[in-house]
């Protein structure tokens, strides 16, 4: 296949502002500076169909349309590099190994939505991403591509990087403002949605730092060519990250649609051990469980819909035939009682209870009314919290219940797995 | 009020990064985490005197730091071992064979999770999910990632790690 990658492109040391430079770095910016107005800037990404690749796909320069135009008060933007979703792992060679294309790409947005002021949220325990960042930041201000008077423009952008404290609610956009206003990581009610009432209670443009590394090739090459890979309505390219039980483990950027099966088979080296594919769980472990039957799924927003599952972040986790389907389970609802702010009792109290009663069927203790049991905590989730959290605890369990409910209840009539993990740490 | 009488926790750099912060943000509210951040780094875990003189400097009462701390799950609220070795027990990592790099470490440093070795060395804990799931298994020491670990590695970075304390 022709497709090269332009965001994980491979050439060496990207992340110096010299190489950068010399492959076309910050032309895209120069080029917006001079040539568009920021209502030009945002249309150009409504014509690409760029839809955001943090997990919830929603149309990015519809997003930044809903900044009001008759605002007095100051509009900010804040990168969302809190990558935390079990299975996902793009943002972070992104912003090793590109820091520039990410940077570039936030001083265009920010001249698109009239913002001066820009925030990098990047989960605390990214040390190494972070002083990357900061280090590429210091190096494009000195080259006048940050700060004052951009490229003698006369628009103004500064970016500070905010970290996180180790809590995956805070990739949650009203989670990550209330987080970066300085308290507990609560998520609050929507409306008013952040681009009316967001950061400090101005309006604020939250966008996934793969989103943003989309833009400057948006502007340099246009909306028409984003939208010749892919599909009709999920346009571009897309980072999978493949993780678990595959020869080749890592990410591969790919056009949206390619089918699942090239994903595994002919990129990340198929199936460890020649071993048969039992489920995979392609967007994160928020989204429901494929099973092996579904293989030839396109990856991009819609079939995996349709195919019962989502896209999410594009996390591809891999269990191979000796994964046992209630190991899985109690692994994912153990993170997410952990991860639960603990705001809203449905959440609260939900992925607790999830998770002590798979603890129990995982230890041999569980009775056979707990697999309608855990379903009935399903539904009581579901639907009735803030933040998309408590629903991101659902789907593994219920998904896992609907595919496997023979293993949920071998392991609760004989206290064991009806297939054992083989463990592959040497 | 800072406790006169004794010597602080905070060390001088810590204090000037402090007093740094203030300004940055367009709510001086917004310094707590990073505040949190300065004292982690310095002290290895959220001493609560050293708060209340981070509290001080900034004058926000202390109760929101403490708050915050409670909340962010990645500060240690109590002194750990010079190295703390947080191993990824998430879908990933338990795939490729956390659980038995977990079970590994315990008995090879003698602890379990929550543990500190009794030479202050080594505080192992389990964490969820570190980003890092195309490298697994996965644990992080301190502020540094080690990724695609077996058996041989672990030894290895262990090794090394006691060799420079």
């Amino acid at each position: 296949m022709s497709f090269e990658p332009f965001l994980l492109t491979p050439i060496p040391d990207h992340d110096k502002i010299d190489v950068y430079l010399k492959h076309g770095g910050y032309t895209a910016l120069s080029k917006v500076l001079k040539e568009r107005t920021p209502e030009e800037v945002t249309q150009e990404v409504i014509n690409s169909g760029l839809r955001g690749r943090g997990g919830a796909g929603f149309p990015t320069g519809r997003k930044w349309s809903f900044i009001p135009k008759d605002t007095d008060r100051p509009i900010y933007l804040c990168v969302n590099a809190d990558e935390s979703e079990p299975g996902t792992f793009k943002d972070r060679e992104l912003m090793l190994k590109h820091p520039h294309m990410l940077i570039e790409g936030a001083v265009i947005t920010a001249y698109a939505i009239k913002c001066n002021r820009a925030f990098i949220y990047i989960r605390g325990e990214f040390a190494t991403e972070a002083h990357q960042l900061e280090r590429a930041i210091a190096e494009a201000t000195e080259k006048g591509f940050v700060g004052k008077n951009i490229l003698g423009s006369g628009f103004d952008l500064e970016i500070t990087i905010y970290r996180g404290g180790g809590a995956y609610i805070c990739g949650e956009e009203t989670a990550l403002m209330t987080s970066l206003e300085g308290g507990k990581g609560y998520p609050r009610l929507k409306p008013p949605f952040p681009a009316v009432s967001g950061l400090y209670l101005s309006p604020t443009i939250i966008n996934n730092v793969e989103t943003i590394c989309n833009i400057p090739h948006i502007m340099n090459r246009g909306a028409e060519w984003f939208k010749s890979m892919g599909t009709e309505k999920s346009t571009g390219s897309k980072i999978f990250c493949v993780s678990g039980h595959v020869n080749k483990p890592g990410n591969y950027e790919l056009p949206m649609g390619i089918s699942l099966r090239e994903l595994l088979y002919e990129y990340a080296g198929g199936i460890k051990n020649d071993r048969n594919l039992k489920v995979v769980i392609p967007g994160g472990s928020s989204v429901p469980i494929l099973t092996a039957d579904k293989v030839d799924v396109k990856m991009d927003f819609e079939s995996l819909v349709e195919a019962g599952s989502m896209l999410g972040s594009a996390g591809v986790i891999v269990m191979d035939e000796t994964t046992c389907i209630v190991h899985a389970a109690y692994v994912i609802s153990r993170f997410y009682q952990h991860e639960s702010c603990g705001q809203c009792s449905p959440c609260r109290q939900g992925t607790l209870w999830m998770y002590r009663i798979l603890d129990r069927i995982e230890h041999g203790k569980g009775k056979m009314e707990d697999i309608d049991l855990l379903l009935d905590i399903c539904n009581n989730i579901e639907g009735n919290t803030i933040c998309p959290l408590g629903d991101a605890s659902v789907p593994a369990v219920r998904s896992s219940i609907k595919y496997f409910r023979d293993e949920y209840e071998y392991h609760i009539k004989n206290k064991k797995c009806l297939v054992q993990l083989d463990q592959r740490f040497e | 009020m800072i406790d006169k009488s004794s010597k602080g926790l905070l060390s001088e750099s810590s204090k000037e990064k402090i007093e740094g912060l203030i300004c940055i943000f367009p709510d001086k509210q917004s310094i707590i985490l990073p505040v949190l951040h300065v004292i982690y780094d310095q002290l290895g875990y959220l001493d609560s005197k050293a708060i209340k003189e981070a509290a001080s400097i900034t004058e926000i009462p202390d109760v929101y730091f403490e708050e915050a701390a409670s909340f962010y799950t990645m500060f240690p609220l109590e002194p750990v071992g010079k190295y703390l070795i947080q191993v990824c027990h998430n879908i990933s990592c338990t795939l490729m064979g956390a659980e038995s790099l977990i079970d590994y470490i315990k008995e090879k440093l003698g602890i379990k999770p929550g543990g500190t070795t009794a030479d202050g060395l080594f505080t192992l804990v389990t964490v969820e999910c570190l980003g890092s799931c195309g490298t697994a298994p996965v644990m992080r020491i301190n502020d540094t990632y080690y990724e695609n670990l077996t058996k041989a590695k672990v030894d290895k970075i262990l090794e090394t790690l006691r060799n420079q304390a």
